[in-house]
């Protein structure tokens, strides 16, 4: 539920950023999926998902986030 | 529809004076049931870009920001080049969008990362194909070289001062070499950490204290040198705070040398640079009287009871606003009056003894009770400038939605209610950002207050002619010469209405073609009983064996139908003839401004050679058989 519920916020701040509405996250959802998510708006994204969830993500996390699966769990753990 | 109800309601005002307040009132809640029938909300619409910024907004929505942005047209396009000494892409996202919001369309060139140093001095070529409009450097405290170390004594701190200074001059230097445009520079901001503590701020070892020195001196390089434009980081980060403007995760993860979040302040710092660089600056500010100038209704309160002065915090507030006005007004921006009031009371307000701004301070006044935006029309008009020149300060939400809906051209910033944040609004915007002091700007106050005795002047007489001759208008009209050059640039870059080509120029292109032969140049100045109107007018014609091409023509709008064009190209052709020229060649490329020269030419008898799809015409005037002298009104010095 909760996660559901993460992976929902998540999705929406991905097509706020890449301006797309057509984007659709799944766990296994990494930037190879999705064409306009390169380096450059990975930071957009970051930044975008730290001020939806109120949340500060570490050095290493940023460095370790690969897909959406990854972003979930540690969203998870950071607003509980 | 609406202005009809509005007139309606206006009159019961009239009628029932002593209602006034309760009918104001509602007619408040009529102006908010207008705006919901007709679909535009009440509260403000979505603006990003005005105070305060909203920097989170901004940079999730870049895409569809820029999208909608992309849909209105009559951009001026200009490339801009962005040497980064740390990573600067989403800086230039930003700067596109707060440019775009101004009508500028820019291209960018972006060093590779921390090249700007060498893009510049070791050229592959990349850059010079470019050929940038500007050149704008961010550099920041990371690309310091190196900081005193504590063993180094005064002097080996002076000579490492020279040195990282010398780095810059020489970046600049090359610059005006090669490009000859203008340079954005940001200069330093202070540290996140400080080893010596307050120390820090006044030992020769403090990098606090360096860093004070390094922007010290880069002032006085950017009063020196005409091309260069300082971004004042040292300010905003500190008014930004500088706990929020370092993210050392961020530059460690990505290189930015700032955090994310005030990256659109740095981006807004550097547009209003280039917006006043091309004259997009505003030009006047018109404002509402009750509870914008001072506390209270007069209206309604009477004279004693209105809150100005210091006698309570409120009033103290709006005698500080008063003060910024002031101060605004001194340094060249145009006041008006824009309030709906019995004009006898609004002007029984300025009676106060403890009002900072007085009567003479507004160029125009316009108090009663005909809608605002019909108003801010009338002033505009009466200062013969454009709509988009004009900020509208307020403290109804519904007089400025009013005005935002039926005139979008005006700013209405989102002043809010609250006195204490007015200044705040009106200057972190930048609105009124400026890149000199000319003395024109000055003393701008004092021509409109003269135009104003001029069109007062103008009603008495029954001719037109009758009254330009009894203005006693002496001009002077000469060739470019150096103290002048600063203020023909701004001149260029600045007027939309009377232009014939539009053509902006760099300081640097207008002082090559003061030195060159096949150009002939002139300006003039325009004075009359009423005042010196300072320099108003520029021409520049460029030789082509015998013809001479008209490449620039302009006029400030704020001596229009004085007869000035005349006594401009009567001096020009008769300069023309000196050089054995046969025929004038002048252009008109028209713009969404330049309307009311579309006809000059042929009013000045050049006939017609042709003109392409988009309107722009060529015309010629012959000049072999003689010339007959256009001037009437205005003894021309020479």
């Amino acid at each position: 539920m909760i996660k559901e519920k993460i992976k929902n916020r998540i999705t929406e701040v991905f097509k706020d950023v890449l301006d797309d509405d057509s984007i659709e996250l799944f766990r296994e959802t990494t930037a190879e999926n999705i064409e306009a998510w390169d380096s450059l708006s990975h930071i957009s994204i970051i930044v975008a998902i730290e001020k939806e969830f109120n949340i500060k993500f570490d050095l290493k996390d940023i460095m370790q986030l690969q897909n959406i699966g990854e972003f979930i769990d540690l969203i998870e753990q950071k607003i509980f | 529809m609406f202005i009809i109800h509005q007139v309606i309601i206006l009159t019961n005002v009239r009628c029932l004076k002593y209602h006034k307040r309760n009918l104001h009132t509602g007619f408040l809640k009529y102006a908010h049931y207008f705006i919901a029938m007709h679909g535009i909300k009440p509260e403000t619409m979505t603006d990003y870009f005005q105070y305060p910024i909203d920097a989170s907004a901004l940079l999730r929505k870049k895409k569809a920001i820029r999208r909608d942005l992309l849909n209105r047209s009559d951009f001026i396009e200009r490339r801009i080049a962005i040497l980064g000494g740390s990573t600067t892409a989403e800086i230039r996202d930003m700067l596109e969008l707060f440019l775009l919001h101004d009508g500028i369309k820019p291209v960018f060139y972006e060093s590779d990362y921390n090249r700007y140093f060498e893009d510049i001095m070791f050229p592959d070529n990349g850059l010079k194909d470019f050929q940038p409009h500007i050149i704008f450097i961010h550099t920041t405290s990371v690309n310091i070289t190196r900081f005193p170390a504590l063993h180094e004594n005064s002097e080996d701190v002076d000579r490492l001062l020279s040195s990282e200074t010398g780095r810059f001059f020489s970046l600049w230097d090359r610059i005006a070499t090669d490009y000859s445009c203008p340079v954005i520079q940001n200069n330093f901001e202070l540290p996140h950490y400080r080893l010596l503590g307050n120390l820090d701020a006044y030992d020769i070892h403090g990098r606090s204290r360096f860093i004070g020195y390094l922007n010290l001196r880069f002032s006085e390089e950017a009063r020196r040198r005409k091309n260069l434009f300082l971004n004042d980081i040292n300010y905003l980060s500190a008014w930004f705070g500088l706990e929020h403007w370092h993210d050392r995760l961020f530059w460690y993860s990505f290189k930015y040398a700032l955090s994310y979040d005030a990256i659109p302040f740095l981006a807004n710092s550097v547009a209003t640079i280039i917006k006043a660089i091309y004259g997009r600056t505003k030009k006047c500010l018109a404002l509402d009287l009750d509870n914008t100038i001072w506390g209270g209704v007069i209206g309604d309160e009477g004279l004693q009871e209105i809150r100005i002065g210091k006698e309570t915090p409120e009033s103290e507030a709006y005698s500080e606003f008063q003060e910024y006005i002031k101060g605004l007004k001194e340094r060249g921006i145009i006041l008006a009056i824009c309030s709906k009031n019995d004009e006898e009371n609004a002007r029984e307000g300025f009676m106060h003894q403890d009002n900072i701004l007085s009567l003479e301070d507004f160029a125009v006044f316009r108090a009663n009770w005909k809608p605002k935006h019909e108003n801010i029309r009338d002033i505009a008009n009466a200062l013969n400038i454009s709509m988009e020149s004009v900020v509208f300060a307020d403290d109804n939400p519904v007089e400025r939605e009013i005005v935002r809906v039926q005139e979008p051209d005006v700013i209405v910033p989102e002043l809010g209610s609250n006195v204490v944040k007015y200044i705040d609004i009106l200057d972190k915007t930048g609105l009124f950002e400026t890149i000199t002091l000319s003395v024109d700007d000055l003393q701008r106050s004092l021509f409109y207050t003269g135009n104003n005795e001029r069109k007062k002047q103008q009603e008495c007489f029954e001719n037109y002619g009758d009254f330009l001759r009894s203005l006693e208008m002496v001009a002077e009209i000469r060739p470019f010469s150096p103290v002048y050059l600063d203020r023909i640039a701004q001149l260029t870059n600045k007027t939309n209405q009377f232009n014939l080509t539009t053509r902006r120029y760099t300081l640097t292109e207008i002082q090559s073609i003061t030195d060159n032969d096949h150009y002939i140049t002139l300006y003039g100045r325009l004075s009359d009983k009423f005042g010196d109107n300072g320099l108003v007018s520029v021409m520049v014609g460029e030789k082509k064996r015998n013809e001479l091409h008209i490449n620039l023509w302009l006029m400030s709008c704020r001596v229009l139908k004085r007869g000035m064009e005349s006594a401009m190209l009567d001096r020009f052709v008769a300069e023309a003839m000196t050089c054995g020229i046969s025929h004038i060649v002048g252009y008109y490329f028209p713009t969404a401004k330049n309307g009311m020269v579309s006809g000059l030419f042929e009013e000045f008898g050049f006939q017609k050679v042709n003109s392409n799809k988009k309107d722009a015409s060529i015309w010629r005037l012959d000049i072999t058989d003689g010339y007959s002298l256009k001037n009437n009104f205005i003894q021309v010095n020479s």
